[in-house]
């Protein structure tokens, strides 16, 4: 098996060594989704680094051993286990091999390249746990994924931080309470350009609120995607119909709180400016753009998605501005409720006594 | 906030329109004899139709559509929870009350009758609505062949030779009586398809909510809406003849201002211009039978007699043609956006089931709609424009026997006036000493031209009496677009900040200078980009909706013929505000938020 695997070179046969976020941005990509380019490192790494620094018994003892009740407990083996592969060596092969492939990237995408030697492209670190994004859990936010990191160091360093993120406390109770066979679970990582996005966020490709199939609701925040994301801010809220193209609902907020690149070279939450937080974050056009995407990714899956994008292009009327996909997963909520048959009734003659006894109800002020 | 409206029995008459209770019919005003339940009762102001006091002669043609209507309801085809519509005039205004039925076990046991007896029609619909068409034009045929005429010094000796053994005065009576009665068979005809159109309509619209809560009404009217429609053929016509007049090289001809009848007769005489005056010979009838207004006064220009309104529509096109923009409306890629709309909604349905259901209730609509649309040109457009027309000849026979000096005096007297005031021209005739008329007359005309312009200044509330908790009658509802949140905002008045509240009536926000056009006479002043703000917008006003950002109305919700145009037209629109024309001004920077059904006034 493959130590590195690119995303633009995904087949469906990938999908087990990769996780689930990996495997769905390689599908993705291969899908003709704007997805900007990267490799993972697969899941048979994890599981070989760990076999050959001789952590494999050990931690499945530790896990076994967690009462999913007792939080404390959690923790302690939580702990003990990042530890014990926060201390592991890079394999001499494996460090080699995400160099020569980093390396690589920052060729492809020359353009951002800034430094010699082996470039420091800004990339994405993201855990990609290969029992992670089944139809049925949502297992967003339960790993790490490190933002802006740069250099072949930074690169193999942050790869060891997500395989260790495989025992976060919230992943070990997650894993527990679903009933995921613990030793069954492995991380792959993926590595992924990094994109300065004027703004980003989520969208599901139904209304979240009511599960209509035929909306699309977008959360949007200036800044990188995560301020949305982790919900430190309150984004603004655009309803798109599907069909249509129609912005049927927009809620501008006030956002406070931006993730923004700073001078240090890091990502960093920083307060918004007065004069910006009510300000729109996206043109009509953009919202669009995010709804287009959005939908395409949803009929590629054949299945409601929630998707993570963002614009890059510093202004609006930017002709290089595009909208890009970071993400797709399954939508979860939704997807798992038992489907409500419409109470419209075939019948046109009982159908339309009804209508006629609830007549509010078949107007737009009406709502069911 | 008041629970109740005030109490008609409280409303003061306007300063010199005293009396005018005698101008309508003794049954159609509040009275005494009836305090009681009238004083009960809930009472609206009917805006979409009669947005200004209305008078006596036209009274007839609103009677006749609300007791054409109740009949229906009630006698027809029983519609489980609803009866009739009951009228009353205050102060020259026409106010409604939906009578529902209440008692539920009453509406459980009309449902049988209502299944079979619209069922009939909905199974028939295509066949029925077939022979409809031809009935309506053969009766407008009728009207048309009506003709009044002053009475003869002597009678014909054909009268005599022939043996008739009848006189003028007679066929003058009876064609009268003709004309009346024709007028009420056409709103016979009216309702014979509306209300059950208009339930299979919002049947499917109800489909469409709950299989997809969030979908913009305008998803639903594109699905619907037909391509080829005849109400819209007024507008198509004029298109036409902008592009002939450009393709026969008189265009230039078009482009000053000078009124219509002196352009024609410009245009009279050399070949291309006779062709083209050919051609809009042709497109007059029926097609220019057109009216500018609801339709429902007899004041409304129609534009048969009015030209310059086609002339200033024809004259834009012209421009637009020789900008090189198309007119012509893409049918085929219409039908293939009406395709992929309907394909694209269909595959987000979950079920086999409910895609047969949304597919069969779509068909239904379908079938339906044409009616919904058309019946407008033939009932309202055409057939009223010649009543109207034919009562001013009438009118012209009454002058010429100098009863008034005015033709529209006519419309001062009501319909069953016309009738003595004929009966005493008649006696005058026949016994060959003066008719009262000529001394009666032209005195009352002016006392009462003075009683209908205080009725016009007077502002009448938007309802009267007590509410009910919840509107549930369902023609309040799907004709008039009164629910139960535009009597709490009526009771409310208008929000704190001046911004209003109506019916989301067609999606989208635009935002931009409004203007405030109080009838059909002021559209022309509307600049591309202004916002529209009315009493309530007509489907005549098509060629407007082109370079308006967004309409706002005081009256009507998303089933009025008007909203449906504002639809196709794609434009975000906010009906029902109720206060749009008195608390907007023109000039004033609005925004119109047809999702959220508000409107914010910027400065």
């Amino acid at each position: 098996m493959a130590q590195i695997l690119w995303f633009e070179h995904y087949q469906p046969a990938d999908a087990p060594e990769l996780g689930g976020k990996n495997a769905s941005l390689g599908t993705l990509l291969g899908a003709g989704l704007p997805v900007p380019p990267g490799f993972a490192v697969s899941a048979d790494c994890y599981r070989k680094a760990l076999a050959d620094g001789g952590l494999t018994g050990q931690i499945d003892a530790l896990i076994a051993a967690v009462d999913a009740r007792d939080t404390a407990s959690v923790a302690a083996a939580g702990e003990r286990a990042r530890a014990l592969i926060g201390a592991l060596r890079m394999p001499a092969d494996l460090d080699a091999a995400i160099r020569a492939a980093y390396a690589r990237l920052c060729e492809q995408c020359g353009g951002e390249q800034r430094g010699d030697g082996d470039g420091d492209l800004p990339v994405a670190v993201r855990s990609s746990a290969t029992c992670e994004d089944q139809p049925d859990a949502s297992f967003a936010g339960e790993h790490d994924t490190y933002l802006w990191v740069r250099g072949g160091d930074a690169v193999v360093a942050h790869v060891l931080r997500c395989w260790a993120s495989l025992f976060t406390d919230r992943g070990i109770a997650y894993r527990l309470e679903r009933g995921y066979r613990q030793h069954g679970a492995a991380m792959s990582v993926g590595v992924q350009q990094m994109v300065r996005p004027r703004a980003a966020g989520v969208a599901f490709t139904l209304n979240p609120l009511n599960g209509d199939r035929s909306q699309i609701a977008i959360d949007a925040s200036w800044g990188f995607g995560e301020a949305v994301v982790s919900g430190e801010v309150t984004p603004d809220n655009f309803l798109v119909d599907k069909v249509m193209g129609a912005i049927t609902r927009r809620t501008i907020s006030a956002k406070t709180l931006e993730y923004r690149l700073t001078a240090a070279d890091t990502v960093t939450a920083v307060e918004v400016e007065a004069e910006r937080q009510s300000v729109p974050c996206l043109t009509d056009d953009e919202i669009a753009g995010v709804a287009r995407l959005a939908r395409r990714a949803e009929k590629h899956y054949k299945c409601p998605q929630d998707v993570e994008w963002a614009i890059v292009g510093a202004q609006a009327s930017d002709e290089a501005q595009s909208v890009l996909l970071l993400q797709s997963r399954p939508e979860t909520v939704w997807s798992r409720k038992p489907r409500q048959a419409a109470t419209c009734n075939a019948d046109p003659i009982t159908s339309m006594v009804h209508t006629l006894l609830h007549p509010s109800h078949a107007t737009p002020d009406g709502g069911c | 906030m008041a629970d109740r409206f005030p109490s008609p029995f409280e409303m003061p008459t306007p300063p010199g329109a005293e009396g005018w209770q005698d101008l309508y019919a003794y049954s159609s005003v509040f009275s005494e004899d009836r305090r009681e339940y009238e004083e009960s009762a809930f009472w609206f102001m009917d805006g979409v139709h009669s947005p200004e006091a209305i008078p006596p002669w036209d009274a007839t043609i609103v009677e006749y559509a609300l007791i054409a209507l109740s009949q229906y309801n009630t006698r027809h085809y029983v519609i489980p929870p609803a009866r009739g519509v009951d009228m009353r005039f205050l102060n020259g205004y026409m106010y409604l009350s939906p009578v529902g039925v209440t008692d539920p076990k009453e509406i459980e046991a009309r449902i049988p009758e209502f299944a079979e007896r619209a069922g009939y029609y909905f199974a028939n619909w295509d066949q029925l609505y077939a022979a409809w068409v031809p009935k309506v034009r053969a009766l407008i045929g009728e009207l048309e062949t009506i003709s009044f005429s002053p009475l003869p010094e002597r009678e014909d000796m054909a009268v005599i030779t022939e043996g008739r053994g009848t006189g003028s005065a007679l066929d003058l009576l009876s064609t009268y009586h003709r004309l009346v009665d024709l007028t009420l068979k056409l709103w016979h005809h009216h309702f014979e398809f509306l209300n059950l159109g208009y339930a299979a309509y919002l049947d499917f619209f109800g489909c469409c909510k709950q299989l997809f809560p969030s979908i913009p009404d305008q998803a639903i009217a594109k699905m619907v809406a037909g391509i080829q429609v005849d109400l819209f053929r007024p507008d198509d016509e004029v298109k036409k003849l902008a592009r002939l007049a450009v393709e026969l090289g008189i265009a230039d001809r078009f482009s000053g201002s000078e009124p219509a009848e002196q352009l024609l007769a410009a245009l009279r005489g050399d070949p291309q211009g006779d062709k083209w005056l050919a051609a809009w010979e042709e497109a007059k009838q029926p097609w220019f039978n057109f009216s500018a207004g609801t339709t429902f006064y007899h004041s409304d220009k129609v534009w048969l007699e009015y030209p310059d309104i086609p002339l200033g529509f024809l004259r834009a096109y012209i421009a637009k043609v020789q900008r090189g923009e198309t007119l012509e409306r893409p049918i085929e890629a219409i039908i293939a956006e009406r395709d992929r709309i309907v394909d694209e909604y269909t595959e987000l349905i979950d079920s086999d089931e409910d895609r047969a259901t949304f597919q069969a209730k779509l068909g239904l609509a379908r079938t339906v709609f044409p009616y919904v649309e058309n019946h407008n040109f033939y009932v309202e457009h055409w057939a009223h424009s010649v009543v109207w027309r034919k009562m001013r000849d009438l009118g012209r026979v009454l002058v010429a026997a100098e009863f008034f000096a005015d033709v529209d005096d006519v419309f001062l007297l009501s319909r069953h006036e016309v009738s003595e005031v004929l009966f005493d021209l008649y006696h005058g005739w026949a016994v060959g000493a003066p008719s009262r008329g000529p001394k009666y007359w032209p005195g009352e005309m002016a006392r009462r031209n003075g009683i209908m312009n205080a009725l016009r200044q007077w502002s009448p509330p938007p309802a009267l009496g007590v509410p009910p908790e919840v509107i549930t009658e369902p023609f309040t509802v799907m004709l008039w677009g009164i629910t139960s949140d535009s009597v709490r905002q009526w009771l409310g008045g208008a929000q704190a900040d001046g911004g209003l509240a109506g019916f989301a009536a067609s999606p989208g926000v635009a935002e931009g200078p409004a203007r405030v056009v109080m009838s059909a006479d002021g559209i022309g002043e509307l600049r591309e980009g202004e916002v529209l703000v009315a009493p309530l917008t007509a489907p005549s006003w098509a060629p407007v909706f082109g370079k308006i950002a967004a309409t706002v109305t005081d009256v009507g919700g998303i089933m009025s013929h008007a909203a449906i145009v504002c639809r196709e037209y794609g434009l975000p629109a906010v009906t029902g505000t109720a206060f749009g024309t008195k608390n907007i001004k023109t000039g004033q920077r609005v925004r119109v938020d047809g999702n959220a059904g508000t409107v914010t006034i910027i400065d």
